[in-house]
């Protein structure tokens, strides 16, 4: 079937501002959106810049805006989107060129709620044991691949405030409820900050973007009860 | 131009460069990838990470030693393979201490489920040695190193692309980069470069490899005078996604689906009447090919079913949710109610560039090293694989061979000096880089790629015949040629993926024809290399590995490494 794709382009070499542009390819129903972007990427204009690395829905390299929402671009079917798509960069993070953006701010964001496991116990022998139920309660938020679709999603997030989204909270959250963990207060705190989730108006935006389908609003209250039941 | 200068330089940002890097994090160390770290490929791995912890039924790395050369044809160097499977147990505690959310058993340890030949007591039967996190266990791997790294504040060099590597007097002494972003070069002077920048899947049409799996490092390597090692052993995974290749974990077959015929026969008892579904790879795409070529594919067509139906939803849910999903996404196909069409897909590189067991890179069959110059990974051939990988080797492989290498170059870096590189050391990169900008008539790169994937999808896969390697060596010659005058659309410095994409190309045509030619000069069938006009195993002649050699005016020659044999003398496989 023929698609017709408007794509929102920037070229930080030529034109001054961005610009829409036109093109139409032949796709089957079945094709990823991804698969389309890249016969025109070979085929029509190379010049077109998108990031993409597994095409499967794991690396998350390929978010962008798609008929005005969040999603993989290989994650969405062709069928699923109809015959006019627009594809555009997604939004609160500077555009580098045409979909690409500068993911550092979101890389900074991450990075800042200690993202990893903190244990000061000399570990065992061998592995600390976990019981199946300890396991289940932070398995959601294992599941983030760092695609920036829920933080990008968030209007709070495109503002100025400074907020630093549903992703870096998703992946405070993983660590806060695994219970090898002994930094949640550390995290909690930063948490409890201006930047932090009392920022959050529980829009579900985030929860509707994730491609991996993490309750992320859900997260996000469960850390906002932590802090509350400690006042 | 802009100039750096390190203790050590990590290639690559998958499992096998990040683990290295924590063993470094106490020196300058940085890690230069053309992915944001955790976008590598690493984490599309699924189903699990073998090791013999016995957490579910009496293991022991013996036996993991033992299935690990059988499952690699007996071209597997044992010495190699015992000290991987030994060192799997203690890897996986510690990426367990590191937060790594495995799947527990009732009694809160790490839980485990079969694999492909995986067996208990030397070929008994099926056992439970792959430590898995859902589905997703690479995901978990990956994202878990990457923590690490953040957490002893590894420098990373996001998506800068690698493009030459700097070897004087026979000592690697730095690496130059293109930072995407700007189109800047990077000189990295150090003293130590390790290669950990993964496979070159995307020669074939369909593959589970990701986009940027164009075999960098590899090419790059061989450019530079490093033979590669057995590079006519390529793996196909039974079981991909019909039409899309993307990979269903051999886990499906591990948790109990299982693979139909047209007539809804299970086929593989009749091949493999042990482990049946659970043979290695090899075989199972063979016979999956056969069983097509026998008119028993679906509805008489070239793809066969895997079967779940009878596992249940639950099972499906919480042991195999990513796999389900891509069924359901991708083929609109619920793998609770219908069975799934699949295919062999091409999966993993067992050959690359030679190491000794510490990851050193080495020149010829006497292992003589190429000082400051190490690789792990699927980039690099041990070798742990021989003529074909077991599943969950993979992941064994980048983090043991990971920490290897990272533990010596940091015994290394204690006594190497470093040494300035010569002169404008980027001069034949910048250069390149510009006689590519000038190109701006010819043929697109894209439609070259297309025909590279197609020749190496119809005669350099499962099967192969001298005549239709001959037929792939010429028209790859064809494509070289074509591969000169191509032109690109882009002719900006700022985030130039279709320079990158020609470049990228550039190291696939290298290695294909490596590829093409160690198949043709390997007169006998091996693992994952089968020959119609050899069928036969030939250990008189063949128990060698093959080193592939490029010459200054582009041809090829090859030499030979004996296969170390220590424990297991080479049988007829039968599972």
């Amino acid at each position: 079937m023929r698609i017709h794709f408007r794509i929102r382009r920037f070229n930080p070499e030529g034109e001054a501002k961005p610009y829409w542009a036109d093109y139409d390819v032949e796709a089957d129903p079945l094709d990823r959106v991804l698969d389309a972007l890249h016969h025109i990427k070979w085929y029509i204009d190379g010049t077109l810049a998108l990031r993409r690395s597994c095409a499967h829905g794991i690396c998350g390299s390929d978010t962008m805006l798609i008929n005005g929402r969040n999603r993989l671009a290989c994650k969405v079917l062709i069928k699923d989107v109809g015959r006019r798509i627009t594809v555009e960069p997604m939004r609160g993070l500077p555009v580098i060129k045409d979909l690409v953006v500068d993911m550092e701010p979101f890389f900074a964001q991450y990075r800042s709620v200690l993202p990893y496991l903190v244990n000061h116990d000399p570990p065992p022998q061998q592995e600390r044991l976990q019981s199946p139920e300890e396991r289940a309660r932070y398995d959601d938020t294992t599941k983030c691949i760092l695609c920036a679709a829920c933080s990008t999603s968030c209007p709070i997030y495109w503002g100025a405030g400074g907020y630093v989204g549903p992703a870096a909270i998703v992946n405070a959250h993983r660590f806060i409820f695994d219970s090898r963990d002994q930094a949640a207060e550390e995290r909690l705190a930063i948490l409890a900050e201006r930047s932090g989730v009392f920022r959050c108006r529980t829009i579900f935006n985030c929860t509707d973007a994730c491609p991996r389908g993490i309750e992320v609003t859900h997260a996000i209250q469960d850390i906002k009860r932590a802090l509350l039941g400690r006042l | 131009m802009i100039e750096h200068t390190y203790d050590a330089v990590i290639v690559g940002a998958g499992g096998a460069g990040l683990r290295a890097a924590l063993e470094l994090a106490g020196q300058r160390v940085a890690v230069v990838s053309k992915l944001y770290p955790p976008r590598s490929h690493t984490g599309a791995a699924q189903g699990g990470i073998g090791a013999a912890l016995g957490n579910m039924e009496e293991d022991h790395a013996e036996w993991h030693t033992f299935d690990t050369v059988k499952g690699g044809d007996y071209l597997v160097d044992q010495d190699a393979a015992e000290l991987m499977c030994q060192e799997a147990i203690d890897t996986v505690y510690e990426l367990e201490h590191w937060g790594l959310p495995f799947d527990r058993t009732p009694e809160g340890r790490i839980a485990q489920r079969r694999f492909g030949g995986h067996t208990r007591n030397f070929g008994e039967g099926p056992v439970r040695r792959a430590c898995h996190a859902a589905d997703r266990t690479g995901h978990m791997i990956l994202q878990t190193l990457y923590q690490q790294g953040i957490r002893n504040q590894v420098v990373f060099f996001d998506e800068f692309q690698m493009l030459d590597l700097l070897v004087e007097d026979g000592v690697c002494r730095g690496v130059v980069a293109y930072e995407i972003r700007s189109g800047a070069l990077h000189t990295f002077h150090t003293r130590a470069v390790l290669l950990a920048t993964g496979g070159f899947g995307r020669m074939y049409k369909v593959t589970s490899n990701a986009h940027a799996l164009t075999g960098d490092g590899v090419a790059i390597a061989w450019r530079r005078g490093v033979p590669l090692l057995d590079m006519e052993f390529f793996q196909f995974h039974p079981t991909g996604l019909y039409r899309l290749g993307i990979l269903l974990s051999e886990a499906a077959r591990g948790e109990g689906a299982v693979l139909l015929n047209r007539h809804g026969e299970r086929f593989m008892e009749h091949y493999a009447p042990t482990l049946k579904d659970l043979a290695p790879r090899d075989m199972t795409s063979r016979f999956m090919y056969q069983e097509i070529r026998a008119g028993n594919g679906i509805d008489g067509k070239d793809y066969l079913h895997l079967d779940f139906r009878h596992l249940g939803r639950k099972v499906l849910d919480e042991k195999l949710p990513d796999i389900t999903e891509f069924a359901r996404t991708y083929l609109g196909v619920d793998p609770a109610e219908h069975p799934v069409p699949v295919v062999p897909t091409a999966h993993y590189a067992m050959g690359g560039v030679p190491t000794d067991n510490d990851g050193q890179v080495i020149t010829d069959e006497r292992a003589t090293p190429l000082r400051g110059l190490y690789a792990a990974g699927e980039c690099a051939c041990v070798s742990v694989h021989g003529a074909n990988r077991l599943g969950t080797n993979s992941l064994v492989d980048i983090l043991v061979f990971g920490r290897r290498a990272g533990r010596h170059m940091a015994r290394y870096l204690r006594d190497a000096d470093l040494v300035p590189v010569a002169v404008n050391p980027h001069s034949a990169v910048g250069e390149m880089i510009s006689r590519w900008l000038a190109r701006d008539t010819g043929e697109s790169v894209a439609r070259i790629r297309a025909d590279l994937q197609d020749v190496m999808m119809e005669k350099v896969s499962v099967f192969r015949t001298g005549a239709e390697l001959l037929e792939a060596r010429d028209r790859l010659r064809d494509l070289r040629d074509r591969y000169g005058r191509a032109k690109l659309d882009d002719h900006g410095r700022q985030f130039n993926q279709d320079l990158l994409e020609a470049l990228e190309l550039g190291f696939l045509l290298d290695l294909a024809e490596a590829t093409v030619a160690s198949a043709l000069n390997r007169t006998e069938s091996r693992g994952a290399h089968f020959r119609e006009d050899y069928p036969d195993r030939n250990d008189a002649q063949w128990l060698k590995h093959t080193l592939i050699y490029r010459q200054e005016d582009g041809t090829t020659s090859f030499r030979y490494k004996p296969v170390v044999v220590t424990r297991f003398q080479p049988k007829e496989r039968k599972y």
